[in-house]
C-alpha cells in the first residue's frame, strides 16, 4: 500500500533547511580540511575569496563575466538533464562553439561587412558548431549505442586538441604558434563591453534569453513535456508515441547550440581570440550546477552565480596564498557531493509523508 | 640479440600495467553491480597522493599503499551513496570524478616536477634469460608482474571459485542470491572497495613507475580513468578480454607513436588524442549489433552474408552484469 502524500506537510521547510545548511556545513568542514593539509590558513583563504569576489564593483561584474557562459552552459544542460540525458560532452560542445565563432571571425576580419552582421554571424556559427558536436553524441549514441558519457568525454579530448592543433597550425600567430593563442581579432570586432569594465551587455542579454527559452521549453510547452516524460522513463515514452530517438536527439542540439554559444561569447566578448584553455572548464562546472539546483532553471540561476563568485574569487589565491586557484573546484565539488549524501540521508531516514514531491521546472 | 622491436612490445606491457589493473579492479565493482564512474578522479588523486607520501617518507609500498587506501575510499563513498542512500551512482561518480581531479591538482601544487622515488626493473632470475619472452616479459618493474598476476588471479576468482560465482550471482539475480542467504548489498560494498583500491594502486603506480613523478595537469594522467571504464566495457566485463583489450590500446599507441616519422601529414597532436576516438570506436564495435538499425539492416542481407556479419557482430558484442548500477531492498 502506498501511503497518501501529504501535500507539503508543514515541518518539512525546516526540516529541508537544516539538511541543506547541514550539508554546507560538511562542505566547509571538509574543504577547511583540505586546507589543513594543504598547510593554508583556511580563515584566510576564505577571506581571500571572498575578497576576491566582491572586493570591488569591477570583481563583483567579473562574477557575472564568468557567470554568463557558466549559465549558457547550464540551461542547455537542464534540456538534456531533463531528457535524462548525462550530456557531460558540454564542455567539448562549448569549444566547438569557440571553434566556429572564431573561424568565421578570422574568414570575415579583413572584409568590409558591419561588425554587428560579423558578430551575429560568428553567433550564429558557434551555436551550429556546439550543436554539431552535440548532435555526434547523439549519433553515436542513437545508431551506435555508445553511451552519451563516453561518447561525450572522448570529443571533449578530442576538441581540446583540435583547438591546439588550430593554435599551433592552421590558425597560428605570424611567426610561432604559442599557448596565448590566435591572434587577437580587430577592436572594432569585440563584443562591446560596459565602460570600463568586461562585462558585455549583449552577453547577459544572450544569457537571460537562454534562460528565459529554457523555462518556457520545459514548463509551458509539449515539447518539454514529452522531453520529461523521455526523462521519468523512456520505455514508457516510447510505448506511448514519443519519437525518443528524435527528442533525445534535439535535446542534445538544444543544449549543444546553448554552449556553442558560450564559446563564441567567450570568443568575441572575452577572450577576443582562441585559446586552449577557451571552455574554462564551464562546461564541468555546469553539470555540478544543475545538480546542485535539483535540475531546476529557477534554482540553477543563483547556484551558476554562486560558484562563478567561487571562482573569480580563487583567480588571486596563487598571487596572495600561493594556492592552486582549482580551490573553488574543491569547494564546488564538496558542496554537490555533501549535498546528494543529505538528500539520500533525508529520504532514507525521514519519515516519508515529510517527503514532497514538487515538480515545478 | 634481441631485435629493437621486442624492446617496443616491453613498453607496451609496462604502458598496459597501469591500465590492466585498474580494469580488473573496474570489472570487479561492477561485477557486483556497482558502476563507479570516479575511476578518472581517483586515479588522479591517488597518483598524486601516492606520490607525495613516497616523497615525504622515501617509501615506495607506502607510496602505492596511499594510493590504493584513496582510491577504495572514494570507491566507498560511491557504495555508501549509492546502495545505503540510494542516490544516483552516475551521478555521485560524475563528481567525485571532478572533486578527485581538482584535489589532485590543489593538495599536489608543490609536489609538482618533484624528484622522488622510482620503481625500477626487477628482473626474474633464470627466466630474464629467456629468449624473446625474457627481455619481453621477465625484465620489467614490479608493477608489471603485479599487472599479470591480477588479471589471472581475477580470472581464476570470478570464474572458478564459490566466491566468485556469488559474485557473479549478486551482480545479475540479486534477489536470487538474497534468498539464498547472501548478504548482497555487503558483497556489494566490499568488490566496490577492493575495486577501488586496485584503481588507486593503478593511479599510484602512474607516478611512481610508469611516468616517474608528478607534474600536475600536464602529468598525462587525466582521462585514462575514462579508457579504464571503457576498456571494461569493452572486454565484456571479463578479466582476461578486458586485459587483452588493455594491451591493445596500448599496442595502438605505441604503433602510432612508431608510425609518426613516417606519416609526417599528421600532427603530434591528433596522435596524442587517438586512444579518444580509439575508446569511441572499440564502445560503437561492443554495442553496434545492438542497435535497432543494424538489425534491420541485418535482416535484409542475403542469408550467407548476413551469418557472416552476425558471427563478426556477436564475437564483439557484450552484455553488462543484469542488476548493473540497481539498488536491491534487502526487505
Amino acid at each position: 500500500m502506498k501511503e497518501i502524500l501529504l501535500p507539503r506537510a508543514r515541518p518539512s521547510r525546516w526540516i529541508e533547511f537544516g539538511f541543506q545548511g547541514l550539508s554546507v556545513l560538511m562542505a566547509l568542514l571538509f574543504t577547511t580540511l583540505v586546507l589543513l593539509i594543504a598547510g593554508a590558513p583556511p580563515i584566510e583563504a576564505y577571506r581571500q575569496v571572498l575578497e576576491g569576489a566582491f572586493g570591488s564593483l569591477k570583481r563583483a561584474t567579473d562574477i557575472l563575466v564568468a557567470w554568463v557562459p557558466l549559465m549558457l552552459a547550464t540551461s542547455g544542460l537542464l534540456l538534456t538533464f531533463t531528457a535524462g540525458l548525462w550530456n557531460i560532452g558540454v564542455e567539448g560542445q562549448i569549444m566547438l562553439g569557440a571553434i566556429a565563432a572564431t573561424g568565421v571571425m578570422r574568414a570575415l576580419q579583413d572584409t568590409s561587412l558591419p561588425p554587428p552582421l560579423i558578430l551575429i554571424l560568428a553567433m550564429a556559427a558557434g551555436m551550429a558548431g556546439g550543436a554539431a558536436w552535440a548532435g555526434l553524441v547523439g549519433l553515436l549514441k542513437i545508431y551506435g549505442g555508445v553511451h552519451e558519457i563516453f561518447g561525450g568525454l572522448g570529443l571533449n579530448f578530442v576538441a581540446t586538441t583540435l583547438i591546439l592543433w588550430l593554435i599551433f597550425g592552421p590558425w597560428k600567430r605570424p611567426g610561432i604558434g604559442s599557448m596565448s593563442g590566435t591572434e587577437p581579432f580587430p577592436e572594432r570586432l569585440w563584443l562591446p563591453v560596459f565602460p570600463g569594465l568586461r562585462l558585455s551587455p549583449w552577453a547577459l542579454l544572450l544569457a537571460l534569453l537562454s534562460i528565459a527559452l529554457v523555462y518556457v521549453l520545459l514548463r509551458n510547452t509539449y515539447f518539454g513535456l514529452r522531453l520529461k516524460a523521455i526523462g521519468k522513463n523512456i520505455r514508457a515514452a516510447h510505448l506511448l508515441g514519443v519519437p525518443t530517438a528524435r527528442y533525445l536527439f534535439l535535446a542534445l542540439l538544444g543544449c549543444g547550440a546553448m554552449a556553442g554559444l558560450a564559446g563564441a561569447v567567450q570568443v568575441t566578448a572575452v577572450y577576443h581570440r582562441l585559446i586552449p584553455p577557451i571552455s574554462s572548464g564551464y562546461g564541468y562546472l555546469g553539470l555540478l550546477v544543475a545538480m546542485l539546483a535539483n535540475y531546476r532553471v529557477s534554482w540553477s540561476i543563483p547556484v551558476a552565480f554562486f560558484f562563478a563568485a567561487l571562482n573569480i574569487g580563487s583567480i588571486q589565491l596563487p598571487i596572495t596564498l600561493k594556492l592552486d586557484s582549482t580551490l573553488s573546484g574543491v569547494m564546488q565539488g564538496a558542496l554537490v557531493l555533501f549535498v546528494l549524501l543529505m538528500q539520500g540521508a533525508r529520504a532514507r531516514w525521514q519519515p516519508k509523508s515529510a517527503v514532497e514531491t514538487g515538480d515545478d521546472a | 640479440m634481441t631485435p629493437e622491436w621486442i624492446f617496443g612490445l616491453a613498453g607496451v606491457l609496462a604502458a598496459a600495467a597501469p591500465l590492466l589493473i585498474a580494469v580488473v579492479g573496474e570489472t570487479f565493482s561492477e561485477r557486483a553491480g556497482v558502476v563507479n564512474l570516479s575511476v578518472n578522479g581517483a586515479m588522479l588523486l591517488a597518483a598524486m597522493a601516492g606520490f607525495a607520501v613516497a616523497v615525504r617518507t622515501g617509501s615506495l609500498e607506502l607510496g602505492f599503499l596511499t594510493g590504493a587506501i584513496i582510491g577504495a575510499l572514494m570507491a566507498l563513498v560511491v557504495a555508501f551513496a549509492s546502495l545505503t542512500l540510494r542516490q544516483s551512482q552516475v551521478a555521485v561518480g560524475l563528481v567525485l570524478a571532478l572533486l578527485g581531479r581538482d584535489l589532485a591538482y590543489f593538495l599536489g601544487n608543490p609536489f609538482m616536477g618533484m624528484p622522488g622515488p622510482r620503481v625500477g626493473a626487477l628482473p626474474i632470475p633464470v627466466l630474464k634469460d629467456l629468449p624473446v619472452l625474457g627481455p619481453l616479459v621477465f625484465q620489467q618493474s614490479p608493477v608489471v608482474y603485479i599487472s599479470l598476476l591480477t588479471v589471472a588471479l581475477a580470472w581464476v576468482w570470478i570464474f572458478r571459485t564459490h566466491p566468485g560465482l556469488v559474485l557473479r550471482c549478486v551482480g545479475e539475480r540479486p534477489p536470487a542470491a538474497f534468498v539464498r542467504g547472501v548478504p548482497v548489498t555487503r558483497i556489494r560494498y566490499t568488490y566496490a572497495v577492493l575495486g577501488g583500491a586496485l584503481v588507486g594502486f593503478a593511479g599510484a603506480a602512474y607516478t611512481l613507475d610508469l611516468k616517474g613523478g608528478w607534474q600536475g595537469p600536464i602529468s598525462g594522467i587525466d582521462g585514462i580513468g575514462w579508457i579504464v571504464l571503457a576498456i571494461t566495457i569493452f572486454g565484456g566485463w571479463h578479466p582476461v578480454r578486458g586485459a587483452f583489450g588493455a594491451l591493445l590500446f596500448a599496442l595502438l599507441q605505441w604503433l602510432s607513436l612508431v608510425l609518426q616519422p613516417s606519416l609526417p601529414g599528421i600532427p603530434s597532436q591528433v596522435l596524442n588524442v587517438a586512444p579518444f576516438p580509439l575508446m569511441i570506436f572499440a564502445l560503437l564495435l561492443t554495442n553496434l549489433g545492438n542497435t535497432e538499425w543494424v538489425q534491420t539492416a541485418l535482416s535484409r542481407l542475403p542469408e550467407s552474408s548476413r551469418r557472416f556479419a552476425l558471427r563478426i557482430l556477436r564475437s564483439l558484442q557484450v552484455s553488462p552484469p543484469a542488476a548493473l548500477g540497481t539498488v536491491f531492498e534487502e526487505e
